[in-house]
């Protein structure tokens, strides 16, 4: 399903593809010489294999980090990848506060520290019935929050993007209030599919893809799994979400992926798998309902969409 | 400038122009250059193209009279029928790609998903003026009627802009710059019509007919 066309680019504008092969190269060469900087774009990342991963094919690393949805950026899937090559993401904070016994800053370095990193193969599901399987890298948001403390009021936890008007031009056509924010349910939070993500296929996040840390949910709409995070509050009432704000009756809280329930305008039943030529049919909770299907039991899905 | 426009070498020239987009397409899936999601890429393609020929065959008109080339006219019918063709392009796409002609997909999207309700009616609308764009057509409705009958050539264009603005989520930018280029088509059309009724124009200026 279609959503968005971004203004035409003249080809004349376009990068010819010789220029950038050799950008990427003077880029790989300059993450080589950066490589005892963990944080730097593109650098290396290793990571123990996961349980939690699926067997299943990977989408192509160019359509990973070559379509994405990031409105900051630009609102054509394409314009993430054009437009945030010379987003800054170093020196990067990440704050934890509200409702907790242990609020703190830390850096990115800090960040990667924490926990063990792991590759972890989800299913992405796109609300506009699209999907991939993109191998991620990170750990467990547990790990973050727990170092956290919440105490007992605590029920929500709200996150927030980063948002600079100079380093993101083109957000003033996102037709989104900004900055983008996102909450979870404290369980949803703490569930440990729930991933705190800095890299993926082997290496540090690239911008487009939400640099340098970022939230993936794989059992939501893709839209949940919000993108250079700067700020994480525990909260005990629930936390406005960008897309609930900008239209309620479409996009809900919760936006759990089901495919029983429409979005108003097109229906859910189906996905497109990136690279494939026929559609596929949507599972329940994005095929992780045996993990997750008990933390809303008893709750009516098709009102808490 | 009249000469260029009757030779039967400018049809044919604008003619292929008219084809460029859909050999784009054609030569960029072939070639797998059109992106992650080539089938939205096709999607996008088609109904873009569907809404810039309904918008260039409405310029037609105005443009003959501002620019008194009243030859232009030879190119109406041609553009009118590349509307209708990308627009043809552009159902299949959603009815193959999309749907793979599942009746029971296609028909709860027509009737449940208001853009698709609008894009069907944009497109319903075209199909019987392009059956009646010939020249047999004109003469057997006479001329009358079948101005009357294609004027539904604006609903239709306007049934473009609002499938186009419902369907995208929040950046309404390209939907709203067209529905302001068919807004400034029809009111210079208004703009017309009310000198038409005017009494006689002043002698001095150029009439263009």
């Amino acid at each position: 399903m279609l959503i968005v066309t971004s203004p035409r680019i003249r080809s004349s504008e376009i990068t010819p593809k010789s220029v950038y092969l050799n950008r990427r190269r003077f880029l790989a060469g300059a993450a080589g010489l950066l490589a005892a900087h963990p944080a730097a774009a593109g650098a290396k990342l290793s990571a123990a294999k996961s349980p939690l991963s699926t067997d299943e094919e990977l989408t192509d690393y160019r359509a990973v980090t070559g379509y994405n949805n990031f409105y900051e950026f630009g609102t054509g899937k394409t314009d993430p990848a054009r437009n945030a090559g010379s987003f800054q993401t170093s020196p990067w904070t990440l704050s934890i506060e509200g409702l907790c016994h242990k609020p703190k800053t830390y850096d990115t370095d800090q960040l990667l520290k924490l926990a063990p990193l792991e590759e972890r193969i989800y299913r992405l599901r796109c609300v506009e019935a699209w999907s991939m399987v993109i191998p991620w890298i990170g750990y467990s948001l547990s790990a973050l929050l727990k170092a956290a403390e919440p105490d007992s009021k605590a029920k929500y936890v709200a996150f927030e993007s980063y948002y600079n008007m100079r380093q993101m031009p083109l957000a003033r056509y996102a037709g989104i209030q900004l900055p983008y924010v996102e909450g979870l349910r404290l369980d949803e939070a703490m569930h440990p599919l729930t991933l705190l993500a800095f890299g993926l296929y082997g290496e540090t996040l690239p911008n487009q893809n939400g640099a340098p840390v970022r939230l993936v949910v794989p059992w939501k709409y893709g839209f949940k799994s919000i993108k250079s995070i700067v700020k994480i509050r525990f909260t005990d009432k629930q936390p406005p979400t960008t897309w609930s704000l900008q239209n309620p009756r479409e996009y809900g809280f919760y936006s759990n992926v089901n495919p029983e329930v429409d979005h108003p305008r097109w229906s859910q039943r189906t996905e497109r798998r990136i690279g494939e030529f026929t559609k596929r049919k949507t599972l329940m909770f994005n095929g992780y309902a045996e993990q997750v299907a008990s933390l809303y039991a008893g709750m009516d899905l098709r009102a808490n969409y | 400038m009249r000469q260029v426009f009757r030779s039967p070498w400018s049809k044919a020239f604008v003619f292929l122009l008219c084809l460029l987009p859909l050999v784009r397409l054609a030569v960029g899936f072939y070639r797998d250059d059109l992106g992650a999601n080539p089938i939205e890429a096709i999607t996008h393609g088609t109904g873009d193209w569907t809404m810039r020929f309904l918008l260039l065959t409405l310029a037609i008109t105005p443009l003959r009279r501002l620019t008194g080339q009243p030859d232009l006219i030879t190119f109406r019918r041609m553009l009118g029928l590349f509307a209708f063709f990308y627009g043809f392009l552009h159902l299949i796409t959603w009815a193959w790609l999309d749907k793979f002609f599942d009746p029971q997909e296609m028909w709860d999207d027509v009737v449940r998903r208001r853009f698709i309700t609008a894009g069907m009616l944009g497109f319903v609308l075209m199909v019987p003026l392009a059956i009646t764009s010939t020249k047999g057509w004109i003469r057997r409705l006479g001329g009358r009627r079948w101005q009357r009958l294609h004027r539904a050539v604006y609903i239709s264009a306007a049934a473009g802009v609002v499938h186009y603005y419902w369907l995208v989520k929040s950046d309404i930018r390209l939907p709203l710059l067209y529905g302001i280029i068919l807004a400034v088509l029809l009111a210079l059309r208004l703009v017309f019509f009310v000198r038409s009724r005017q009494p006689a124009p002043q002698p001095s200026k150029k009439t263009s007919v």
